[in-house]
């Protein structure tokens, strides 16, 4: 096939590399022993952050949203923002592994797996902060259509219902689609499973899978149809989450770019995310020879295009806004440029628009540390555009009397920074029960590329 | 043949793809319907080699797409038309426009579970036990080993005859698998 051939172009040093020795590789970095000490400290970060979010949640529960700094006029802070963040960051995950996937795009083999980990792990950090934010969180259930005794029904036409299905539906369409392409190296990891216990634990975790050819017959025309399901419900996701904003009437939110905006954002944020997690992954595991400085490169390049569409996005916002001749709309916009919150504004057109600019530079591409700090800078920024959105829209009603300031208090942050600890330990435990590198794929690349040597 | 132990069929492994691919053709073309192939990777035509059927799962998750996607809206209608009717700015009880997003999400969600477990059921998964891992090799077909085994339930199985007639063919070891 045309494109495992033109694949074997993003391994480096393919000459190395045989079907035992990939396999190896990646399994190892499971089974070694000598690389827990890092593990160990890392995860421990990450899991002091966890106990954060669950201390902060706890207290929200016991003493209500009111811990939070939201009020009226600024209903929706933090959880809002993070909410958008979330589920943005990990749309790249499922744009690597399915839209490149039916795209044809090989690269993508060295960096399927962990962005989807990444998307699920995103997803439910995301899913958090709305039902937080319900004020009896305990009440979520509400959502869910289903007979009850009140003869009450949710209202379809809301779309903060449709949020609860998109974000459901996603949760659940990229945890399928994960746990299929897993199965085969779970497969893996149980024939090289160590001890009895772990071969047990992989194996039933790879429900009996033996590489036959029927199995791959099947497997194979369902990945395809399942990535061909993700791609529109990625675009689809991040469509109705912008909903949330576009239905109102509130100056600032009330636009029909939203969709489109918001899905580029998305992408643009996920994709620096990615960027963040893989560089020091790949250096920590040795895994310069699978997920190359091409790859970073191709990366980059998909986050210049994104953050160019974002631009756009930006651009025709305020546009809209003083052409509509709406009074409120313009004094919003005049608002978020020159009010309280405009320095934020214009950190986040820096963020955004202006320093990653310098990927034009094929020199810098090439640095991983540059991209890696760049990609930083993106996620910042884009975290600031959303605080920007959520924020500059509500803080100044059109009556003088309700104007108000939003200010984060200490469990906000705790709340935010938690989740960051969610992330990364599942991240770490991620990494280190499973294969971060999809194997029966990195295998047939590696076959394909003795077959025709590039 | 060891008594006791009844034979599921006999297996031969090869070092790549090509062998494997030739020897299953080979094997095909001799009439031998009960016929599978374990590779590390999916091979390209191997499928057409052992003459699989085309998978059914397409149409299957065509239909479940469909049932999702129907029964989304009925929800929807049902829900907001009869069972708990507001009239909100004046909209009609079904407003087809904003019931679309759930309509979509029910599709593709009732389509990927259809994808998953369908194929969880075409590959007779999860079964934990299989005779094919018994032979002691197995366990590199998920590293770098092909294998191509034939079933003893196949009508023209001869045990003698097929042991000759995979020794014709190239390959890395010929083994017998038992229950």
């Amino acid at each position: 096939m045309q494109q495992e051939k033109e694949g074997a172009a993003y391994l480096a040093h393919p000459e190395r590399h045989s079907l035992a020795s990939v396999t190896d590789k990646i399994v190892s970095i499971v089974q070694d022993a000598n690389r827990r000490g890092g593990w160990l400290l890392g995860f421990g970060l990450a899991f002091a952050l966890l106990m954060l979010l669950f201390a902060s949640i706890a207290w929200l529960l016991f003493a209500g949203i009111g811990i939070w700094g939201v009020n009226i006029p600024v209903a929706w802070g933090f959880a809002i923002i993070n909410f958008v963040w979330w589920i943005g960051i990990g749309h790249a995950g499922t744009l690597i592994s399915a839209i490149l996937l039916l795209f044809r795009q090989s690269w993508r083999t060295s960096i399927n797996r962990f962005a989807e980990a990444m998307t699920l792990f995103a997803v439910a950090c995301a899913a958090i902060f709305p039902l937080l934010h319900l004020g009896r969180p305990y009440l979520f259930y509400w959502l869910v259509p289903y007979p009850n005794t009140m003869n009450l029904w949710p209202q379809f036409r809301s779309p903060l219902m449709f949020d609860f299905f998109a974000v459901s539906t996603y949760g659940i369409v990229s945890l399928l689609f994960w746990y299929v392409g897993l199965l085969p190296d779970l497969a893996s990891l149980r024939d090289r499973a160590r001890s009895l216990r772990m071969r047990r634990v992989y194996g039933v975790m790879s429900l009996g899978w033996r590489n036959s050819a029927r199995h791959w017959q099947h497997y194979q025309t369902i990945y395809l149809i399942m990535a061909g399901l993700a791609a529109p419900l990625v675009v689809s996701v991040h469509t109705i989450v912008s909903f949330d904003f576009a239905v109102a009437i509130v100056p600032g939110w009330h636009s029909t770019i939203f969709p489109p905006y918001f899905v580029a954002g998305a992408i643009y944020s996920g994709f620096a995310m990615v960027l963040c997690l893989l560089i020091p992954v790949r250096s920590v595991y040795g895994l310069k020879d699978f997920i190359t400085d091409r790859h970073i490169d191709v990366m980059a390049r998909v986050m210049l295009a994104t953050g160019i569409f974002l631009a756009y996005g930006y651009l025709f916002e305020s546009f809209t806004a003083f052409y509509s001749g709406d009074t409120q709309e313009i004094s919003m916009q005049l608002d978020r440029m020159t009010g309280p919150y405009a320095p934020i504004y214009w950190i986040l057109l820096v963020c955004n628009i202006l320093i990653p600019q310098l990927l034009w530079w094929k020199s810098l591409r090439s640095s991983s540390i540059a991209v890696w700090l760049l990609a930083m800078v993106i996620n910042v920024g884009m975290w600031l555009e959303r605080f920007i959105i959520v924020v500059t829209s509500l803080h100044r009603t059109q009556l003088p009397a309700q104007t108000g300031f939003y200010m984060p208090t200490f469990w906000d942050w705790s709340t935010f920074i938690g989740t960051i600890g969610l992330f990364l330990s599942l991240l770490y435990l991620f990494m280190r029960y499973l294969p971060i590198i999809a194997v029966s794929e990195l295998r047939e690349m590696v076959a394909h590329s003795k077959e025709s040597p590039p | 043949m060891t008594p006791g132990r009844e034979l599921y069929g006999i297996m031969m492994a090869f070092d790549g793809a090509d062998q494997a691919r030739e020897a299953a053709q080979k094997l095909h073309q001799e009439g031998f319907r009960a016929l599978d192939a374990f590779t590390p990777y999916p091979v390209e035509d191997m499928p057409e080699a052992l003459g699989l059927k085309k998978s059914w799962l397409p149409k299957a998750i065509f239909c479940g797409g469909l049932l999702g996607g129907l029964s989304g809206y009925a929800l929807q209608y049902w829900a907001s038309a009869y069972a708990y009717p507001l009239v909100i700015g004046g909209r009609p009880l079904n407003s087809i426009p904003v019931f679309i997003p759930i309509t979509f999400e029910t599709t593709v969600l009732a389509a990927a579970l259809t994808a998953t477990f369908g194929m969880l059921i075409a590959n007779r998964l999860p079964r934990l036990n299989h005779p094919v891992f018994n032979v002691p090799e197995f366990e590199r077909a998920s590293v770098d080993r092909f294998f191509v085994c034939v079933r003893a339930d196949d009508p023209r199985f001869d045990y003698e005859h097929l042991r000759s007639l995979m020794n014709q063919l190239p390959h890395e070891g010929i083994h017998d698998v038992r229950i």
